[in-house]
């Protein structure tokens, strides 16, 4: 059982480690990037199965006990934002593998995309501030890698800005992991939460904004995301559809448990209302203004993180509920739409909407794997994106939030019109030639799974609604118990 | 000493962030490099008053450093350390293929600046 929680991290390490050491046999690495991939994605799987059963897992590293040591825990949260991370990163390596490209260009490709998945697992299973910084750290690093490494005279800029930014937020976290450290003497999370009960109210609620800025960045809220649409759209298509599903996500997922977990509040918070609706508005308007797929499909994921914050900012179980389906929606549809945009690249040439034309004559499967990831993504029923807007749209009203509400759905709206966009320029039209250009089956069939498991969730959207209500009355109601090891007293 | 280094902190803090904002890409590394200090410092400041080194040594008892924001401060130096490395790699090679060190203009709003200037 706590074997289970240390095998999403440690599993992609040694896959990363092996990849390195086989250096020359590119069959070799797929083969272990694949196995490891999809090992981890399993293991994901009975995780969260063991978790919803039994409650939180909690695994004290080293034999430490908690809270000196650096611990370890799964709980319904984490455990599902695991197998959505899990399954994206298997689906996208199956991706840049039957596109060859990627891989064979980069030797490293395969050792740093695993230890980015371990990094993602060790920032969702871990139950330390400061772990949580590491985590971040790997995971970041492996992306400054992944983002640069292909990056010529002209692409160096946005790179530069991304590691620059990535930097400077690195900085702010420990900055206030250092504070938070002074004014409380641990940084393990189970153990703040309970002492931060002592801190004055003014300090603590410093001390929470600065860690909400700090993983704001990461998640690109408004205004704190102008590096996203910059730099994303420069790397090759499988690591900005990683880094379209994850990264962001894992910035908000560390948003929700910090604020929940050390900075509770009863009530709905106005400014991360207005920063969400911000968030949703600005990011949708900046994808309405750009001529390219993943330049606009990049402006998206800003947008929508919006709806994620504005499900936080309810303060309530239901709004929380709400956020993490939405999450789980964003990984799998944001990194499929990628996918897409990747496949309409890789057949015509380009992404510029104005150069392409009649792909849905050309090429009927990209059409149709695209039409309900976009779909989705703008949350038309019946599909993903509809179950997690249909929540928060709830969850608002039962918040009596009713102008966020109605900024969310004029956003959606929007996000509609910028879809539109994209089908009646790319989709429909006469082909502007006539050679045929085969799309790799192999890449299409990893888009086909992503899509399929947003329908999925679509289908499924009871138990992992109800499932998700569980997890967010976890981290609400009974926020101390959930990660706060047995034996332990407060 | 809490207050040289509160003070110390700020002032790598103002410097860095001047030096972030320039165009020069050696300037913004060593930029981020005064920031890295300052916030090892920070941490290191949050650890409170220093006293003997925090060694298992049962025959002195007075009051010892706390040695979790020294672990912590070395695993941040670490880490900074090898992103530094990285992004100087980074600059180097943005130097070879551009002959210059500054950060180019933002594409984007090129494009705005040259639509604004064919519409007057």
């Amino acid at each position: 059982m706590t074997t289970l929680a240390t095998l999403p991290i440690v599993i992609p390490l040694l896959a990363g480690a092996l990849a390195l050491a086989l250096g020359r046999s590119i069959a070799g690495r797929r083969t272990i990037s694949l196995i490891a991939s999809g090992a981890s994605a399993a293991v994901a799987a009975i995780l969260l199965v063991a978790v919803d059963n039994d409650g939180a897992v909690v695994v004290a590293v080293g034999g430490w006990t908690p809270p000196f040591g650096i611990e370890l825990v799964a709980d319904r949260f984490s455990a599902l934002l695991l197998v959505a991370s899990t399954v994206a990163l298997f689906a996208v390596l199956v991706y840049a593998v039957s596109q060859r490209a990627t891989d064979e260009e980069f030797r490293g490709f395969h050792a740093v995309y695993q230890i980015l998945g371990a990094g993602v697992a060790l920032a969702l299973l871990t139950g330390d501030l400061f772990t949580m910084f590491v985590a971040f750290e790997i995971m970041l690093t492996a992306s400054y890698v992944l983002l640069t490494h292909r990056a010529d005279g002209t692409e160096t800029r946005p790179a530069i800005s991304y590691v620059v930014i990535g930097l400077v937020a690195s900085a702010l976290f420990l900055i206030s992991i250092g504070l938070i450290y002074g004014v409380t003497g641990t940084v393990n999370l189970a153990d703040l939460s309970v002492r931060l009960d002592a801190v004055p109210p003014g300090l603590r609620s410093g001390l929470g904004w600065l860690l909400f800025m700090v993983f704001g960045i990461k998640a690109a809220i408004f205004p704190l995301f102008f590096w996203l649409p910059d730099s994303y759209p420069v790397a090759p298509t499988p690591v900005t559809a990683l880094f379209a599903g994850l990264l962001t996500k894992i910035g908000v997922y560390a948003i929700i448990r910090t604020q929940t977990l050390l900075f509770p509040s009863d009530e709905p918070s106005t400014f991360m209302l207005v920063i969400a609706g911000l968030t949703m508005i600005v990011g949708v308007l900046g994808a309405i203004a750009q001529t390219d797929i993943k330049r606009i499909l990049s402006f998206h994921i800003v947008s929508q993180i919006g709806y994620m914050i504005m499900g936080l900012g309810f303060g309530t179980v239901a709004g929380v509920a709400a956020a993490i389906v939405f999450i789980v929606h964003q990984i799998i549809v944001k990194a499929s739409l990628f996918l897409v945009g990747g496949l309409v690249e890789e057949s015509e040439g380009t992404g510029a909407i104005d150069a392409v034309n009649g792909v849905a004559r050309r090429s009927p499967i990209i059409a149709a794997l695209f039409l309900p990831a976009a779909l989705s993504l703008a949350g038309f029923p019946p599909f993903s994106g509809f179950v997690g807007k249909l929540a928060l749209v709830e969850a608002g009203f039962a918040a009596n939030a009713w102008i966020i509400v109605g900024v969310s759905l004029a956003a959606s709206v929007l996000t509609l019109f910028s879809m539109t966009k994209i089908w009646a320029g790319v989709f429909w039209g006469t082909p502007n030639t006539t050679e045929r250009r085969i799309t790799p089956r192999g890449m299409a069939l990893a888009t086909a799974s992503l899509v399929a498991f947003s329908l999925v969730i679509a289908v499924a959207a009871e138990p992992i609604v109800s499932y998700a209500e569980r997890a967010a009355d976890d981290l609400i109601v009974e926020r101390i118990i959930a990660a706060m090891p047995e034996g332990v007293s407060s | 000493m809490t207050w040289t280094i509160a003070i110390t902190a700020g002032v790598l803090f103002g410097a860095g962030t001047y030096l972030i904002l320039q165009r020069l890409l050696s300037r913004i590394i060593v930029g981020l490099g005064l920031i890295a200090h300052a916030a090892n410092l920070i941490l290191l400041g949050s650890g409170g008053a220093p006293g003997e080194p925090p060694l298992l040594d049962e025959a002195s008892a007075g009051p010892y450093s706390d040695p979790l924001e020294q672990a912590l401060v070395l695993t941040a130096i670490v880490i900074t350390f090898g992103i530094t490395a990285f992004l100087l790699a980074l600059a180097y090679r943005s130097w070879t293929e551009q002959g210059s060190d500054e950060v180019e203009d933002d594409r984007e709003d090129l494009r705005i600046a040259r639509r604004r200037e064919a519409k007057p």
